[in-house]
């Protein structure tokens, strides 16, 4: 079971609310769909520049591997807080921790609402069955 | 989707399948650089099933291959293989092919993708010629055996002296895995010496399975079609649909070892059109170096500071070079080698030089441009 303490979108990001702060990043599911279960595989990771204003939905980086390129959504809009540098030197994070040191951005949410529209643990796991299928 | 007959096997091996061409393949089995490596250093497995194979017979069956082909097949000796293109009247191919000539008949080697194209091209154009056209895709298996440990492995492996006098691009038949007079060649997609076994289509996961237990020793593991790609695209070898296709000519991509312009060859579909673009050259295919880690693909721009000059046509991590690598359409002005470039990733441009082709070749020997 993937960790509930989030919530978790369609094309695979999970974000986690603070406050009027979402963490976002992408699960282990999106990270294999990339390698293939070789960390190695992954090549790169484009993250946007910190106070850059994005709307819930928008493309905000791409996650690359050798043989594909994936965009990475935001599913709550405002403000870039912070970026992940840790990613940009070290990929593998990606691959060996998802939920914790592969976060990516931390927005400042101006609707934090939307949030509750998206899957929990549960139906992320049923999503993902149906994916597989 | 259509499978080949190690479908199963692939599934079993735990792969990640893809649609390509219209047929589930195996992508990849575990790292695609890994896999590369495996060729470029061992030997490595492929099912090439995919891979449209297509006899022509009767007694004009060269007449009509010289026709559709930009080779000259009546020139090609009996044994021997040669590449081709398939062209329309307007010089841009429809295909591109290998070409096996046998003792009564030719033997045509496509791709997956332009299966269907080729073999209705080659119907259409078959009126008037006394010459049969017999798709034997889904009647065969179709593997290879790729990487420098190839040669040793399957000389073990089949009786006789028939491997090691098998020259490059030429085939035989030969008695081998309990099987009377199946054919057997040496040529490649990798860059690699190798060889292609093509069998009864029920015979084909047999002997797979017979070559990974008699190869362990050798190294040799199945590799998917994603270390096939980047395999090669570092020996400068073209993919129908990248570096060639409807819009993107055969002269540009320096494929003219594989077109005839003489005199004996005579009238083909596409000649005159194919003589007047290699008298008005304007295009080059040519290989970019890459600064970054960002893997180049196909359909990115390729700027010369802020004027686009050309396409990415392929592109690859190369774990030989431990670069990336790409291949672009471009002016014949930046075709020189050390141009400096850009690739364009959505906005962010990346450092790239012209290179010269192939990036990688195993016997060190630079093609002269």
């Amino acid at each position: 079971m993937r960790p509930n303490d989030r919530k978790y979108t369609k094309s695979h990001e999970w974000v986690m609310i603070d406050g009027d702060v979402a963490k976002i990043g992408i699960t282990d599911f999106a990270v294999n769909e990339l390698c293939n279960g070789n960390e190695g595989d992954l090549v790169y990771c484009d993250l946007p520049d910190v106070g850059r204003l994005v709307d819930a939905g928008e493309t905000f980086g791409e996650i690359e591997s050798v043989k594909a390129v994936a965009d990475l959504n935001t599913p709550v809009g405002g403000e870039i807080l912070e970026i992940n540098s840790e990613i940009e030197e070290h990929l593998q994070v990606l691959f060996t921790d998802p939920w914790k040191g592969g976060w990516m951005i931390k927005v400042k949410v101006s609707d934090a609402k939307v949030v509750e529209d998206l899957m929990d643990a549960g139906a992320y796991e049923e999503h993902i069955a149906a994916a597989e299928h | 989707m259509k499978r080949t007959a190690l479908h199963d096997q692939h599934v079993a091996l735990d792969a990640k399948m893809v649609d390509f061409g219209g047929w589930r393949m195996p992508v990849q089995y575990g790292s695609i650089l890994d896999e590369a490596k495996r060729v470029r250093e061992q030997v490595g497995l492929f099912d090439l099933g995919h891979m449209g194979r297509v006899r022509i017979t009767g007694p004009d069956a060269v007449a009509l291959c010289d026709r559709v082909c930009t080779n000259h097949v009546a020139k090609i000796p009996v044994g021997a293989i040669r590449y081709s293109l398939f062209c329309k009247e307007d010089g841009f191919p429809i295909d591109d092919l290998l070409v096996y000539k046998d003792e009564h008949e030719v033997f045509l080697v496509i791709n997956a993708s332009n299966t269907a194209v080729d073999l209705e091209w080659l119907n259409q154009h078959s009126a008037g010629f006394d010459a049969e056209v017999i798709d034997e895709t889904d009647l065969t298996s179709m593997l290879a055996v790729q990487g420098p440990n190839s040669l040793e492995l399957m000389d073990r492996l089949i009786e006789g002296d028939a491997i090691r006098e098998l020259k490059y691009y030429r085939s035989t038949f030969v008695d081998a895995f309990g099987l009377e007079n199946i054919r057997v060649s040496r040529t490649g997609y990798t860059g690699e010496n190798g060889f292609e076994l093509y069998l009864p289509l029920d015979e084909g996961p047999r002997v797979w399975e017979h070559l990974l237990q008699g190869g362990a020793d050798a190294g040799l593991a199945p590799i998917g079609l994603g270390a096939r790609d980047s395999l090669r695209l570092e020996a400068g070898m073209p993919l129908y649909g990248h570096e060639i296709d409807e819009q993107h000519d055969p002269i540009a991509a320096d494929l003219e070892f594989g077109i005839a312009l003489t005199e004996a060859k005579g009238d083909f579909i596409g000649r005159s059109a194919l003589e007047h673009m290699k008298a008005n050259r304007t295009h080059k295919v040519v290989g970019l170096v890459t600064d970054g880690p960002r893997v180049p693909r196909q359909g990115q721009g390729v700027y010369d500071t802020s004027l686009a000059v050309g396409t990415i046509a392929s592109g690859a991590k190369s774990t030989t070079l431990s670069k990336n690598i790409a291949t672009a359409h471009v002016p014949l002005e930046y075709a020189e080698p050390g141009t400096q470039l850009d690739v364009d990733f959505r906005g962010k441009r990346q450092a790239a030089t012209v290179t010269e082709l192939p990036f990688y070749s195993r016997t060190r020997k630079k093609k002269s441009s």
